[in-house]
């Protein structure tokens, strides 16, 4: 299978103040196309740091880092900005959906941002995405009359209507109870199955359980790098959980 | 990325926030509405000026004697006998500028008939007067040539004496009314005309012949004044021009010599006129235009707290794929669109406001097209402009401090 991402001894260093920060100090791996993987460390571990260079939203100081083929460190804001637009979904830990705004236009933004892509296609790409998290009868609703769980799949599906080579989850469970982790779970390893590549960034040590590899960071550098043989089914799990009381 | 879709986006993020955005329009919309109604009272005020003096007569030439001095005393230009009754011949014979000419000489004191007395002035002129002023007889008629000759006590009257006379409702053509103790028959009623602009009752005169106030009232034979028409508007320097040799060569002047005459002309008056108004309108404006300036300022606060508010917003937006420019073509075009709808409304509110104050305080307006465009144009560069720094900053944020800003 093809490699998604690539790192070459990435390092990141930041300067605060008179001092360097040595953020990441030499990170190497590849992600292939299909894996479910989960970055964890605790925090200062550098994990932030090196998810913003996965999602293009940073450069690293010196090391090579490719998505998809695509060597990202020489390019310019605007050049990542389009390759986030085309190759990327983010999901985040607290959804960041328009305030006001209905479930198809939040899903629709990504695309308005991609001139190749008519108003029609849009919308049905949208509508597709919505469905393929099943929201399918929750396409006009605004983000501010959903739970926190449909904002998450909202946002799930903003994060796959461009069609993106990889999904970047930042703590996507970290706001939601622990039922609504587990349904968010379960989607995210259905579309795993469907053959997407997922990076899931947490500090919830649980949830490795649910990938197909676990990378652990400290201090700047990987400590482990374990692929996940028998992997545990959300959908198990969610089942065995007590039924919420309504 | 297409500017349909950054209009979707502007309009889309307007649409959340419409108590916000027309709170801010609200900074423009009295701005452009006031704007258009100041310039609409200033406009309007010019042309009811101009429109009094085309009806006073704006081609007439004034000729008063005066500029005399003797042994270094100016003296009144009343009490000076310049002006000839030859004058007035030889402006007749020789002008080629000129439509029509009178001479004038009045004498004010009180009018009687029966038991009522009014204050006014009588003028002694001949027919021609009347055309020059843009009189019309309403009832009865002129006084002839021959009334002329014979220095008949005929008159006219205006609204204003008839009115003051005739309390009754009597048929004024045909009484005798007594001015200075000499009756006069009035042979015919002027049109009213009303006031001027200086607020003076132009119906509050007799007419009657030159030679009757010369001889019977003043008994005097110089002439106090001539008035006269030039062919036209435009004409009537040339016909001052003219005029002005004839007395001069009349008045046997030396070349270095003074006028001993006046020659004004309704030009002068309403240039004057003109660039007293013109002074009030740019008044106006100004102050109109410092309300708009406000309410762009208002925009950019709005906006610059606005972008504040949605960092994450941004910091979203740019995450999933809007470059820096696409950040700030929406926060400008929110700010146009805000600026531009305003000045629509600002344009109808003001339009409204203009009508209101022709209506109730009877003032007149004027709406004149260029005012409106000139305050469109302004509002929208006032959005642009300041528009632009908020969404500057906006643009130049970086998307990973913005999506993770609380």
């Amino acid at each position: 299978m093809n490699a998604i991402i690539e790192l070459k001894d990435i390092k990141r260093d930041f300067q605060v103040g008179t001092e360097t920060v040595h953020a990441l100090r030499g990170i190497s791996f590849v992600i292939r196309s299909g894996e479910f993987v989960t970055i964890m460390g605790t925090s200062g571990s550098g994990k932030s740091t090196l998810l913003n260079l996965l999602g293009c939203l940073d450069t690293p100081t010196s090391g090579e880092y490719r998505l998809d083929g695509i060597s990202v460190r020489q390019m310019g804001k605007n050049e990542r900005a389009e390759l986030r637009n085309h190759k990327i979904g983010f999901i985040f830990q607290s959804y960041n959906l328009l305030p006001k705004t209905t479930s198809i236009e939040n899903v629709e933004l990504p695309l308005m941002y991609n001139s190749g892509i008519s108003a029609r296609q849009r919308e049905a790409k949208a509508i597709a995405a919505l469905e393929a998290v099943g929201l399918k009868n929750r396409l006009y609703h605004k983000s501010n009359q959903m739970s926190g769980g449909q904002q998450q799949r909202v946002a799930i599906a903003r994060a796959l209507v461009n069609d993106p080579v990889l999904i970047l989850a930042d703590e996507a469970t970290g706001n939601l109870d622990t039922r609504t982790s587990f349904e968010i779970l379960v989607l995210l390893q259905e579309l795993h199955a469907k053959g997407r590549t997922i990076v899931f960034v947490t500090h919830n040590p649980e949830l490795a359980d649910y990938s197909s590899r676990t990378i652990v960071l400290k201090d700047g550098r990987v400590v482990q790098d374990t692929t996940n043989q028998c992997i545990a089914s959300a959908r198990e799990t969610l089942e065995k959980l007590p039924v919420a009381e309504d | 990325m297409n500017f349909a879709n950054l209009l979707r986006i502007a309009l889309r993020a307007l649409n959340n926030n419409k108590m916000r955005g027309f709170l801010t329009m609200l900074g423009i919309i009295i701005g452009v509405a006031s704007v258009i109604t100041m310039l609409a009272i200033g406009q309007g005020s010019k042309r009811s000026i101009r429109a009094q003096i085309a009806e006073m007569g704006s081609n007439m030439i004034m000729i008063h004697p005066g500029a005399d001095r003797r042994g270094g005393v100016r003296l009144d230009a009343s009490a000076m006998q310049s002006l000839k009754l030859e004058d007035y011949k030889a402006i007749v014979n020789e002008t080629r500028y000129v439509s029509a000419c009178s001479p004038s000489v009045s004498s004010s004191g009180q009018v009687i008939f029966g038991a009522n007395n009014y204050p006014t002035s009588v003028y002694g002129v001949i027919r021609d007067y009347l055309d020059i002023r843009k009189y019309t007889v309403m009832k009865g008629d002129v006084f002839s040539e021959q009334d002329i000759v014979t220095s008949a006590k005929v008159c006219l009257v205006g609204k204003t004496i008839v009115d003051n006379l005739f309390t009754n409702g009597e048929e004024p053509v045909g009484k005798i009314i007594r001015f200075n103790k000499i009756p006069f028959l009035i042979v015919g009623v002027l049109t009213p005309k009303g006031y001027n602009t200086m607020g003076m009752d132009q119906d509050d005169l007799i007419l009657a012949p030159y030679t009757t106030i010369q001889k019977r009232v003043l008994a005097i034979t110089h002439l106090q004044s001539i008035f006269c028409s030039a062919l036209t508007e435009e004409l009537t320097e040339e016909a001052q021009e003219e005029i002005t040799g004839i007395l001069r060569r009349n008045h046997k002047l030396k070349e270095t010599a003074e006028d001993d005459f006046n020659i004004r002309s309704q030009q002068e008056l309403s240039t004057m006129m003109n660039s007293t108004t013109d002074m009030m309108t740019m008044l106006l404006a100004c102050i109109a235009g410092i309300s708009l300036l406000v309410g762009g300022i208002g925009i950019m606060n709005i906006m610059y707290v606005s972008v504040t508010e949605r960092t994450r917003e941004i910091g979203l937006r740019m995450s999933i794929g809007a470059k820096g420019r696409d950040i700030l073509a929406q926060f400008l075009i929110e700010a146009i669109l805000i600026s531009v709808t305003g000045g629509i409304l600002g344009v109808i509110l003001g339009m409204g406001a203009a009508w209101c104050v022709k209506i109730v305080v009877g003032w007149p307006v004027y709406i004149q097209l260029y005012s409106v465009i000139l305050s469109f144009v302004v509002c929208t560069v006032t959005g642009i402009f300041f528009g632009w720094y908020p969404a500057q900053k906006a643009s130049n944020l970086d998307p990973i401090e913005a999506i993770r800003y609380e």
